[in-house]
């Protein structure tokens, strides 16, 4: 059995001669973005439904609906988020040690609100008590909270550069993490999540706490939309890295041009009804972000601020081209798997949340 | 002591690990029994199993959810601590933790909803399934896990070789020749080659020589947590007089599993001694307490070991046990390699794995004691009515985790002062090489500077080289604390909400929910909102609920 599998291994492994190392960190960084993309879209409406908790639900019986909304699907999304972290490990081990480390207090404090929030779900339904929920229902919005924006201002730390010396160590501080530009983009990031909760909520529920949810919809969008706007235009002017490659490749330009779109379709399938588009629009933007983000990064996966020799390059950050194609084998193994139980597990859980005995 | 990063980091991995590893050997330990339930559910239809099977079930789910958020903490950790050592052995140990993700995680995350939240979704084989892939989920995140600390214990299938970096000119972009090709330097900084870790053969990696029997040792660790974990709480219910006959059942089920695994992790654990001392005998000889290399090894039971005058005080031996024990010597007289032929600077600290050793073997051997007297008893028909049986049960999960946590604590303390263990050196018959002043030597790796000199470094990679250099000691005490701090909590609130579910038991065992069902729709009804209503699938909550009724009626 493992002789066929060493033997497959090996066919395939010939079989791509033209895939050098080159080809394969690119590659890599493509997946990466896939991971990224789907982390996102999906976590991204179970931290959105976090942020919101606090505000939309105004007795514990829409409590629990909210937090049953993603109850069973929360933990299975966290997964492309670790499963990013992994990838990042063994394709850019350079650039995972470099950020990781370089950003400590931050990571520190993000490990903080994942921790938050996965142990008030669990914990929350556990005591009766009014005290002990609210405790949880605090550290349940919380936790979104804190892991959204961090997530934005990593973010918007990356598309700027950071400080690095020639082993490719952050020689920053922590404060400097804390700019004006990262903290717009952390903000843009959880009305971004928001927006999303807020839709797919609406989705999975019905009656007056469903119809109550259109305001939300609509205010987390006028404050999303500005906002929006802003971070696009500091970008251009600030980051003029994301546009070289937009205009090196000109068919990008497809990206920015249906992430404007997607927005817009956002207010204009709310106010017809059709809510099922919003939510498809909001995952577009989301992916969108996404892709923009990886773009202004390419070819880089870390730019140094300081001096851009010392910067972290997609090729510069990766692993042995052994490495790297044996991982490929293992996620074009892998991620087939995984995308059809997660469609089978979406399906088991589609429909209207519902609280029964299960419930958190 | 220092409170450098080296040991500050050291402690934040310690106190991170530890705890995280309360969880991870539960999970696996139960899911066995959770196959087993859900398989006799399906075979024989007797609600008695579903009944078991929901209870369990409940109590797995909290223990994931804890393994999941402390878990998050581990395989960031790496990246954020030890940011050389990541860059150093990324190539390879990425590789695994990356098919942990994609193998593992998803897996049973995945299929845990449908296990806990499925219940009325799906029908019962689906459940079932979703159970075994729980399981399984569980079992090869072990696998991987395991693999990569294999490879860190005894490198295989993996060499150490100077970095190349492509040249960037002053915009940072990449620079070509005149034929169009890439840049490339060998990457050296101040005179210092940067080298690292990549893999040669994927499956020598993972088969490398120590995977197997720590593979097996720890899964029979895991079993044994799980079985002990169920026992105690069967043995409390016994002991009270609560949910008799749901204990008894649950209670066999779980003796079965404690006993085949406390046997066969003794067997195991010698023969993963005997390749301990093949591969790190600096690790074998540090849980001895052995000093001396010359003679017949005895095999030291107890005593007060002490690094400074090399000697284990007090000491009570077995003459020539070791000996034995590594060698299966029977003359009991084959000298054992010790530490006097470990050179000072590369033995591991002697305390902490001399203590560790011995706790993890006393208490595998009484479990296979109370284990065997256990079925001794039942054959007699006595087991639950001998009240000391019961209450040695009741305490014996505690014994189970401290097992679990000093067998990680000896293996990992036991390979300092290396956090990648360099291979030792041996002639063609496998036998360690001295050096000239009687040490046991590591393997080297050289690499050529392009100015002809040479840099050697050993094939391994050393604690306190491997720690983040970016990060300063007092952001690791910070961290320490917030760990400590929200481990605490956890941990207490775990402990909380597990009584409470102990306390309450079983659901009786019936199809479907009748009582509780119908106290479920009151809820939709939205009759008590805003009085905090209670999870409708616990039994004492739904009481509570039916008092509240009273109230309103």
């Amino acid at each position: 059995m493992l002789e066929q599998v060493h033997n497959f291994l090996l066919f395939a492994e010939n079989s791509f001669p033209y895939l050098d190392r080159e080809g394969l960190s690119l590659i890599w960084f493509l997946i990466l973005a896939v991971l990224l993309t789907g982390y996102a879209i999906l976590d991204g409406f179970d931290l959105g439904v976090g942020i919101l908790h606090p505000f939309v639900a105004r007795n514990d019986h829409d409590r629990r609906l909210v937090m049953n909304s993603i109850g069973p699907i929360w933990d299975g999304n966290e997964v492309w988020l670790v499963t990013f972290g992994g990838a990042l490990f063994a394709a850019f081990p350079e650039a995972y040690a470099t950020v990781f480390s370089g950003f400590y207090l931050a990571l520190m404090l993000l490990l903080f609100a994942l921790i938050l929030r996965a142990v008030s779900l669990e914990f929350r339904g556990k005591v009766t008590s009014t005290a002990w929920r609210k405790v949880w229902d605090g550290a349940f919005f919380l936790g979104s909270f804190l892991a959204t924006f961090l997530f934005g201002v990593a973010v918007g730390n990356m598309m700027q550069g950071v400080p690095l010396d020639p082993h490719h160590e952050y020689i920053g501080t922590f404060t400097q993490l804390l700019n004006p530009y990262s903290l717009v983009v952390g903000l843009l990031g959880v009305f971004a999540f928001a927006l999303h909760g807020s839709i797919f909520l609406y989705l999975k529920t019905e009656g007056d706490f469903q119809q109550s949810l259109r305001p939300v919809m609509w205010k987390m969008f006028s404050v999303f939309a500005p906002l929006f706007v802003l971070v696009s235009v500091w970008t251009t002017l600030s980051v003029p890295r994301a546009l070289e490659t937009l205009h090196a490749y000109t068919w990008l330009w497809v990206v920015p041009v249906l992430n404007v779109l997607a927005v817009l379709n956002i207010p204009r399938a709310i106010s017809k009804g059709i809510e099922g588009y919003a939510f498809i629009s909001s995952s577009c933007v989301i992916a969108a972000f996404v892709v923009l983000f990886i773009t202004a990064l390419f070819p880089f996966l870390v730019p140094a601020s300081n001096d851009l020799a010392h910067s972290l390059t997609i090729l510069n950050a990766s692993s042995s081209e052994k490495t790297l194609g044996i991982m490929l084998i293992i996620a074009l193994i892998g991620m087939p798997c995984v995308i059809s139980y997660s469609v089978v597990i979406y399906w088991t859980f589609r429909g209207k949340v519902k609280l029964d005995e299960t419930s958190y | 002591m220092e409170f450098d990063l080296v040991f500050l980091s050291r402690v934040q991995f310690a106190l991170t690990i530890m705890f995280h590893y309360l969880f991870p050997p539960l999970t696996i330990g139960m899911g066995v029994v959770l196959i087993y339930l859900g398989g006799m559910y399906l075979k024989t239809k007797d609600p008695a199993y579903k009944q078991a099977q929901k209870f369990w079930t409940r109590v797995f789910g909290l223990n994931f959810a804890i393994g999941v958020a402390s878990g998050i903490v581990m395989e960031f950790q790496f990246g954020t601590n030890w940011a050389t050592y990541s860059r150093f052995v990324g190539d390879v140990f990425g590789s695994a933790l990356a098919a942990e993700g994609i193998f593992a995680f998803f897996l049973e995350s995945g299929f845990l909803a449908v296990l806990i939240f499925g219940w009325n979704k799906v029908g019962p084989r689906m459940h079932f399934f979703s159970t075994c892939m729980v399981a399984l989920g569980s079992i090869f995140s072990s696998v991987w896990i395991v693999v990569a600390n294999s490879w860190q214990q005894t490198p295989a299938g993996s060499h150490i070789v100077p970095m190349t970096r492509e040249v960037l000119n002053a915009r940072g972009e990449s620079t070509f020749d005149a034929n169009g090709l890439l840049i490339t330097e060998p990457w050296i900084i101040d005179g210092v080659p940067v080298m690292r870790a990549e893999v040669v053969d994927f499956w020598q990696m993972v088969l490398n020589p120590s995977t197997f029997y720590r593979l097996t040792h720890v899964l029979l660790g895991c079993f044994i947590m799980g079985a002990f974990f169920i026992l105690s709480i069967c043995a409390w219910y016994i002991l009270k007089k609560k949910y008799v006959d749901f204990a008894e059942r649950s209670f066999r089920g779980a003796l079965i599993l404690a006993t085949i695994s406390s046997i066969l992790i003794a067997l195991n654990g010698h023969r993963q001694a005997q390749n301990v001392y093949h591969y790190q005998p600096a690790k074998l000889a540090t849980f001895e307490g052995h000093y001396e290399s010359e003679g017949p090894a005895d095999l030291t039971l107890f005593g007060i070991p002490d690094a400074e005058n090399e000697t284990v005080h007090m000491k009570v031996a077995i003459p020539g046990g070791l000996s034995f024990m590594v060698h299966d010597d029977f003359s009991f007289s084959e000298p054992v390699l010790g530490l006097d032929q470990i050179r000072p600077e590369h033995r591991p600290p002697l305390w902490i794995p001399f203590i560790s050793w011995r706790l993890m073997i006393g208490i595998g051997t009484f479990f296979i004691l109370l284990t065997l007297y256990s079925y001794f008893l039942l054959w007699r028909g006595t087991l639950f009515q001998t009240r000391w049986v019961m209450r040695a049960y009741c305490v014996s999960v505690v014994l189970a985790v401290i097992a679990n946590q000093v067998g990680w604590i000896a293996a990992e303390v036991g390979r300092q002062p290396w956090i990648v263990h360099p291979p030792i050196v041996v002639d063609e018959n496998n036998q360690p090489v001295l050096d000239e002043e009687g040490y046991l030597q590591y393997r080297k790796v050289e690499a050529t500077l392009p100015d002809g000199t040479v840099y050697e470094r050993y094939a391994g990679l050393s604690t306190e080289d491997g720690v983040s250099k970016a990060v300063a000691a007092e952001q690791v005490a910070a961290s320490i604390v917030m760990f400590l701090f929200i481990y605490v909590l956890l941990g207490a609130v775990w402990i909380f909400v597990l009584n409470k579910k102990i306390q309450h038991g079983p659901d009786p065992p019936e199809e479907g929910f009748g009582e509780s069902s119908t106290l479920g729709m009151f809820q939709l009804g939205g009759q008590h909102q805003g009085e905090g209503l209670a999870d409708a699938g616990l039994h004492d909550e739904a009481e509570a609920k039916v008092n509240q009724g009273g109230d309103h009626a």
